[in-house]
């Protein structure tokens, strides 16, 4: 079957291989190489891509239990995190971390190790896994924590799949109050402006900016900040109803029925867009806001399959971090590269990270900047260009975006690389479980 | 979710439809009574509904080939539920049904014995108490009967004549009866079948409309899920037999 991750870049043909149950899953992997677990097939380039054979992992995401007490949730890693969240906001908890799409397993979050808007405070998915079960290649289960196993343990959180199939994951749930974000819109003109704009949001739970990258001049890196803090019960009845304390899931209102034709993105409809959302923006900057939890924390979950904007051949996402140091010089570099370029995209977004947890977490102290470009001839010579000042600067890539970097851009930015490697060979993970990802970047 | 106090009772627990419509119940604040041939099948849908719902779910054993001890199953549940849905259904294979006398009778016991026999015991309970919903999930595929799945077809009618009967028994009683025609479901059942996607429904909209009819639209005896199938299956009802018998449905 033909695959392809979200980005629909690369599209390769693999054999697919279902599991409906846990302990199918061994007789599954038994006698197979090349193999790798996939969720809901949000990572964007080949990381979800058997490089012989894709083992569909949603039939296993049955829940299994929780504590109220203590907010501990045990699931099956195939359970999505849009079903968590329908369930538990309501009653008052919420994800410790949520990527920018609900649409995603707890498997897939803990193989990416995803961050989210409270990266800075909070570190990333993995940070919050307490334990989780693990098929491993020689068939059995071996249960992994900070105690028991803890060396596969940080290998597999942001391990991509590759150390085994994650079958089951225990995390804490985090309290809430509300399901409403308190977020405050600050506008900045320029990238000096928004980074200092994200560092004084740094003791707010949730901060990200949104780049206009089309921007150029004295308006280089114009953004709007949005800085979010989980709403009190009181801060809500102040303006809803008792009954609208959690309110549920949006439903998607949009969905795009078709590809839209590539050149329906340029330079044109792009900057008339940023130009828009950047005054709309900046008019609600005057006072904070409530605003639901769906779209603060998903805004593009609103339009279903808004990746077919970018055409047939699809769309790269390029996402690094860059040390916290010199982030003003070589953030500035990049943004002019592309707004040189003229390949601006509808999601730009820049944002503060931490440490991150697992041999291969991409997150570090720094920001983090992710452009949408469609796939052309011209934007792979232009984004290699942008990767060795990224690895001059310290910096590095993100995998579960990533769908062409280079071996040395992937090997200079990841200096645990050799020990993700030795724990694999021991554990004989190299021999069984291989994505496109993996190969092409020889991990 | 607020309890309401209320059980009920799943049979068919671990199939799709019967995985939705217990939680949709449990959402409801329902505790809800799961009942499968596969106990360990049916535990963890038991542990999914308990901990998506934070509430009471527990976990009873049933084969619905084994009418010898329903009588036993329905005296052990914790409390005689206030409505039973019967999701059980087996689609088989007509062709093996055609040639092999035990797959044919196992499709036609499995999709009207068993489940007839059964909700005729919970009827006789629920009969003096005065009270009670009874559901049961039976199939477009009885409405007439077609060469592609007669015996699948032909039991589901049995079925749906059955609940007619139940239906028209407890009229004054102040026990309901409802028939539900899903029409085409995506679930493991129809996995890999090229179904029309007008026609066809999710698990979650199949709960949905179970859930309404029993407890919500409480006039309602018959129901199907999308109701572009009344007019179409009026239509396939009314074609006369002479032309009927000539066509490929």
């Amino acid at each position: 079957m033909i695959l392809e991750g979200w980005g629909r870049y690369p599209r390769l043909v693999s054999e697919v291989l279902d599991c409906q149950k846990p302990a199918d899953a061994a007789d599954v992997v038994a006698g197979r190489y090349g193999l790798i677990a996939r969720g809901n097939g949000r990572s964007y380039g080949d990381a979800a891509l058997g490089d012989v054979a894709t083992l569909m992992c949603r039939g296993i995401g049955r829940m299994k239990s929780f504590d109220p007490q203590t907010g501990l949730l045990t699931v099956e890693a195939g359970a999505m995190l849009s079903d968590i969240l329908e369930a538990f906001i309501p009653r008052g908890y919420f994800s410790p971390v949520v990527p920018g799409t609900k649409f995603v397993t707890v498997g897939g979050m803990i193989a990416s190790d995803v961050h989210g808007k409270n990266h800075h405070r909070d570190g990333g998915f993995g940070a919050h896994v307490v334990s989780l079960r693990l098929l491993i290649a020689d068939g059995s289960v071996l249960t992994c924590s900070r105690d028991e196993n803890a060396e596969l343990f940080f290998a597999t959180i942001g391990g991509m799949g590759l150390t085994g199939i994650i079958t089951e994951a225990s995390f804490h749930m985090r309290r809430i109050e509300t399901g409403w974000i308190h977020q405050e819109t600050i506008v900045a003109q320029n990238l000096e402006e928004a980074l200092a704009a994200l560092q004084a949001a740094d003791e707010t739970s949730y901060s990200v900016a949104w780049i206009d990258c089309l921007a150029r001049g004295a308006s280089l890196g114009r953004s709007l900040i949005f800085a979010g803090e989980h709403a009190t019960r009181e801060q809500v009845l102040a303006h809803k109803a008792e009954k609208e304390l959690f309110p549920p899931p949006k439903k998607a209102r949009l969905s795009l029925p078709m590809d839209f034709p590539a050149w329906t993105l340029n330079r044109t409809s792009v900057s008339v867009f940023n130009e828009a959302y950047y005054r709309l923006g900046a008019r609600k900057s005057a006072a904070p806001s409530l605003v639901h939890w769906n779209p603060h924390f998903f805004p593009l979950d609103g339009i279903q399959e808004w990746n077919r904007l970018y055409g047939r051949s699809g769309f790269l996402q390029h996402q690094c971090v860059v040390p916290e140091a010199n982030a003003l010089p070589v953030l500035g570099q990049i943004l002019q590269r592309i707004a040189d370029s003229g390949k601006g995209s509808f999601l730009a977004v820049l944002k503060k990270l931490g440490v991150g947890a697992g041999l291969l977490s991409f997150p570090m102290p720094g920001y983090t900047l992710a452009l949408d470009l469609p796939v052309t001839e011209d934007v792979f010579p232009l984004l290699e260009e942008i990767d060795k000042v990224i690895v001059d600067a310290g910096g590095r890539l993100y995998l579960a975006k990533d769908a062409r970097q280079s071996r040395q851009t992937f090997e200079a930015g990841y200096p645990r690389l050799a020990s993700f490697k030795d724990i694999r060979r021991a554990t004989g993970g190299d021999a069984r479980f291989a994505s496109r990802l993996a190969t092409r970047l020889g991990i | 979710m607020t309890k309401t106090g209320k059980s009920v009772l799943l049979v068919g627990a671990t199939s799709d439809i019967g995985r939705a419509t217990a939680l949709t119940y449990a959402t409801a604040g329902w505790d809800v009574q799961l009942a499968g041939r596969n106990l360990e099948a049916v535990q963890r849908e038991a542990d999914d509904i308990g901990t998506r719902s934070g509430g009471q779910v527990s976990v009873h054993r049933l084969d619905i080939l084994d009418s010898e001890r329903f009588e036993d199953f329905v005296g052990r549940l914790p409390v005689l539920p206030d409505t039973v849905v019967c999701v059980v259904g087996e689609l088989g294979e007509q062709v093996r049904a055609e040639k092999e006398i035990q797959h044919a009778s196992m499709v036609m016991r499995t999709n009207f014995e068993g489940p007839a026999l059964l909700l005729g015991i919970i009827a006789d309970r629920f009969s003096p108490r005065g009270s009670g919903t009874i559901v049961g999930i039976s199939s477009v595929a009885g409405d007439r009967g077609r060469a592609s799945n007669y015996v699948y077809g032909a039991a589901k009618a049995g079925f749906t004549a059955f609940l007619s009967g139940l239906r028209n028994r407890l009229a004054q009683t102040g026990v309901r009866v409802v028939t539900v025609k899903p029409g085409f479901v995506r679930t493991q059942m129809t996995a890999g079948m090229k179904l029309p996607g007008l026609l066809t429904a999710e698990p979650n909209e199949v709960a949905a409309a179970i859930f309404t009819a029993a407890e919500e639209k409480t006039s309602r005896d018959i129901i199907y899920v999308r109701s572009v199938w009344w007019p179409l299956m009026a239509v396939i009802r009314s074609i006369p037999e002479p032309l009927f018998k000539r066509l490929k449905l």
